[in-house]
């Protein structure tokens, strides 16, 4: 297959610039085994976050060609090779070094959803019952291995730094999950609305188009919650009973 | 560089270590009491460790699927597997909790497949009686950790994210905290704690062919054995006979188990179902011996039996082996595992496979280019699982040393010399919340201790030592360094062992420490995975140093242990395990140790159950 450059980012929060490094590619190549090529041959020093290297883990995402990908998962055969491959930092979070950014925003914003709340057992031995068709309903959204490529792309969070009054797609999937969880009961509507500002987002799917787990993250699970809090703050009905003090948190 | 220069942080529970054993212990330790400071140290980002890549399921008697099932027979089948090596006391507490710990799990938010009743659904798995494998299609570990995760985030537990511990502070003869570095910055952190629980995972890193991530540099294990703890079972080294072998950049990567559990059968070039050549007399009774009886145990007949492809996992490695080895193979140096043949039996096929195994199906055809449902996968034996590990008592997970506890993979006991699929993630939950709670129990019984200012300064001292070599002459840089490693013990402490091979090891380790004490580092210290593989060489060489002595002095062939030099299993040697500890002149001693004794009650249960 022959010998591919790659434009990789390399720098720190101070700033940095693209450097070209020419390396050759065999068969079934991804963009991770380049750059740890690179690393194990040009540049020891170029920092890159992975795991498992399968798909699994969600810790290699960077931006391929513009793209945000994860590194593991892009075969360069999938890619124009008659150019440099271009590989950066995800844009949404604060660069550390090279490829790496600081994604510990998104492990504080997590702290801030209600948790799992489950209705009392089912069973007298402590445990419940639930059937397939309802555990299948989340299960989509528990797939979320937490790449954070969602954020990156969310121009809310991108171009808009809205980071102190948004929790993007990635929480938003996550709170649908809990919201439509069999078994649990808390009601997470009104922190939505508020802090957590679903409002902002306005369904341009550029993060369904990324997810590296095919989540429909706007049709699935943003549009429902979207619903939900809408139903609850804004039907006149329950506006009223609310008022008079006669709402239950029934959903 | 004079007085280290480190930020302190206290804790009563020190977690090393933040994957499914990690995080049970944390969770255990801090309900111990509202008192009880934890902190976990995760060398990569929170949720990232490789319990993710478990995909088959947990293992655990609930006799959900089959009401035959019940936690004898769950310690029966345990037992068998690990050839009867197994810490008996260990199999016995894990058969009997697993339930219970699964269960709560569901409680926490855990979300696995269902039985139509409603109930938590079990799949079949290698060597397990019954389908016993509670899951969520092949991502188990991923709901597994998520879970845990996101329950421990709420206990007020302190993350360490992307921090290396590369050292344990041990005074008067105790665990007294840890130092390590932060990847971010590159500085130096000492945590000062009671009690230390290792939860590193395993080695798969000093091999070439590994499915494990550059995480597995046995770090836990080295920590022990450097404390003065004493490690045990360490020859025994699981290859998952299933990996992926194409193309070179995937080689390695597991392919689940669940695949066989689903119907999934091996063939080797001219599609002859190899598997039924060749079953062990301890498994005659239990397997099948048609391919239409394996496919009704497959469909869930009680009065079926086992399809040889999920017989234990070191004979399946062996037997694939073989037929590479016999010129059987198929083209890229491996065997067909084929799960598109079930279309011949089963109605929508094709959905139903990628229902069951999601995973599996997007991971071939976005890496391989195969689309499961229609081609085989080819696939050859990876380095999967460490067996052996720090030894720990059995009802506390506390090593040798006061103070130092170990669970999940990283100890050792439960497995003996196989471990069966499904019983790794029951083994952290199980063994994980053991640890937390002795620990915290540890740490409100005895007070802080010392810190020795010595140790740090001399950690510190170590880890800096590669910034101050000039560049390499003739040694290489540390992945070249680690490179040759992986391909040394792949060659000649793998799957076929013998002797002169691993004589020539030793060898070969030496030298390769020589060089690793040269290797030196460019850069500086922020995020540099130059100096973080230099750094990881340290404990890597320690446990291939351990597998390889262990390996030698095991003179027989046993589980996932196979000398070619000696093929048979030797009675005597059965009756022994190998404890690997640091001497008085500081090199490594093999000493044998008597297998714990089976008590009578427990060897009925084996006798009853064969």
């Amino acid at each position: 297959m022959g010998t591919v450059t790659f434009r990789i980012w390399r720098g720190d929060g101070a700033g940095g610039a693209f450097r070209d490094y020419s390396t050759p590619v065999t068969e079934g190549m991804v963009v991770l085994d380049a750059m740890h090529q690179i690393q194990a041959e040009q540049a020891p020093d170029l920092a890159v976050r992975w795991n498992c290297k399968a798909g699994r883990c969600g810790s290699c995402s960077a931006e391929v060609n513009g793209m945000p990908k994860l590194m593991c998962m892009t075969r360069l055969a999938d890619l124009p090779q008659d150019r440099p491959v271009t590989v950066e930092p995800m844009k949404a979070f604060p660069a550390i070094r090279d490829l790496v950014t600081d994604v510990s925003w998104n492990y504080r914003v997590k702290t801030t959803i209600t948790p799992f709340t489950p209705r009392p057992p089912d069973a007298p031995d402590g445990t419940w019952r639930m059937q397939q068709r309802d555990v299948d309903r989340v299960m989509e959204f528990r797939k979320c291995i937490e790449c954070f490529l969602c954020q990156d792309v969310c121009h809310v969070l991108r171009e808009h730094r809205m980071h102190d009054r948004f929790i993007g797609p990635r929480f938003l999937v996550y709170a649908a999950a809990l919201e439509m969880h069999p078994l649990d009961t808390a009601d997470r509507r009104s922190e939505l609305r508020s802090d957590q500002g679903i409002g902002y987002c306005n369904i341009t799917k550029c993060c369904t188009t990324v997810c590296p787990e095919g989540i429909t993250i706007t049709d699935n699970a943003i549009i429902p919650l979207k619903e939900r809090v809408a139903d609850d703050a804004y039907d006149p009905v329950r506006k009223l009973l609310r008022l008079l003090g006669l709402s239950r948190p029934d959903r | 560089m004079t007085a280290a220069s480190y930020e302190t942080f206290e804790h009563d529970v020190l977690v090393i270590g933040a994957g499914g054993a990690g995080l049970r212990a944390a969770i255990a330790a801090s309900a111990e009491g509202s008192g009880v400071s934890v902190g976990v140290v995760c060398k990569s980002l929170l949720g990232k460790a490789h319990t993710v890549m478990a995909e088959g399921g947990v293992a655990a008697a609930l006799a959900n699927v089959d009401d035959r099932d019940n936690w004898r027979v769950h310690f029966a089948d345990t037992m068998r597997g690990g050839q009867y090596m197994n810490d008996p006391r260990m199999a016995e507490l894990h058969a009997r909790e697993a339930p219970d710990r699964v269960r709560e799990l569901e409680a926490w938010g855990a979300l696995f497949d269902r039985t139509p009743d409603g109930r938590i659904l079990q799949r079949q798995f290698g060597g397990h009686a019954y389908p016993r494998l509670a899951h969520v299609g092949d991502r188990t570990g991923l709901e597994m950790i998520r879970t845990l995760q996101d329950h421990g985030v709420h206990r007020g537990i302190a993350f360490y994210m992307e921090c290396t511990v590369v050292a344990l502070l041990v005074d008067a003869g105790r665990v007294v905290g840890a130092f390590g570095y932060e990847r971010e910055r590159g500085r130096f952190r000492v945590f000062h704690a009671k009690a230390v629980v290792l939860a590193t995972g395993g080695i798969g890193r000093a091999y070439r062919i590994t499915s494990n991530s550059w995480e597995y540099t046995g770090d836990g294990q080295a920590l022990a054995y450097e404390a003065g703890a004493e490690l045990v079972d360490m020859e025994f080294l699981q290859f998952h006979p299933t990996g992926m072998v194409w193309p070179p950049s995937v080689r390695g990567i597991l392919v689940t188990e669940g695949v066989r559990g689903e119907g999934g059968i091996l063939l080797n070039k001219d599609g002859h179902r190899f598997m039924f050549d060749e079953i062990p007399p301890a498994y005659q009774q239990q397997t099948a011996d048609s391919e239409d009886e394996g496919w009704r145990y497959v469909l869930g007949d009680k009065s079926a039996r086992r399809p040889p492809e999920l017989l234990t996992r070191d004979h399946v490695a062996r037997c694939i082996v073989r037929e590479i080895k016999a010129g059987r193979g198929s083209p890229h140096g491996g065997v067909f595992l084929d799960i598109a043949w079930i279309k011949q039996r089963l109605p929508k096929a094709a959905e139903h496979i990628r229902r069951k195994l999601p995973g599996m199906y997007h991971q071939f055809k976005e890496l391989a280019g195969v689309d499961i449902t229609s081609e085989p996968m080819e696939v050859g034996p990876t380095t999967h699982y460490m067996m052996g590990g720090v030894r720990v008592d059995a009802e506390t997970q506390m090593s040798t040393v006061p103070g130092l506890f170990a669970a999940g993979e990283c100890a050792a006991g439960l497995h003996g010399a196989n471990r069966l699929g499904g019983n790794s993630l029951s083994d952290l939950l199980v063994f994980g919340k053991r640890a937390g709670e002795f620990a915290a129990r540890f740490a409100q019984e005895h007070g802080a201790g010392r810190i020795p200012a010595d140790q740090v300064e001399a950690a510190s001292r170590n880890a800096l030592a590669p910034f101050d070599r000039s560049p390499a002459a003739d040694g290489g840089g540390p992945y070249q360094v680690q490179q040759d490693l992986q391909g040394m013990m792949q060659d000649l402490v793998g799957i076929v062992r013998t002797q002169t091979e691993m004589e020539r090891a030793l060898e070969g380790l030496a030298a390769l420490r020589a060089r690793a004490a040269q290797v030196p580092v460019s850069g500086n210290r922020e995020y540099n995975p130059g100096w973080h593989t230099a750094l990881d060489l340290a404990p890597l060489l320690t446990v291939s140093e351990a597998v390889t002595r262990s390996a030698i002095e095991r003179t027989e062939s046993r589980g996932a242990h196979f000398r070619e030099d000696y093929p048979a299993k030797d009675s005597g040697l059965g009756k022994i395990r190998l404890v690997v500890k640091r001497g008085g002149d500081g090199r490594m001693q093999v000493a044998r140790v008597p297998v714990p004794p089976v008590p009578p009650e427990l060897q009925q249960i084996i006798e009853e159950i064969k």
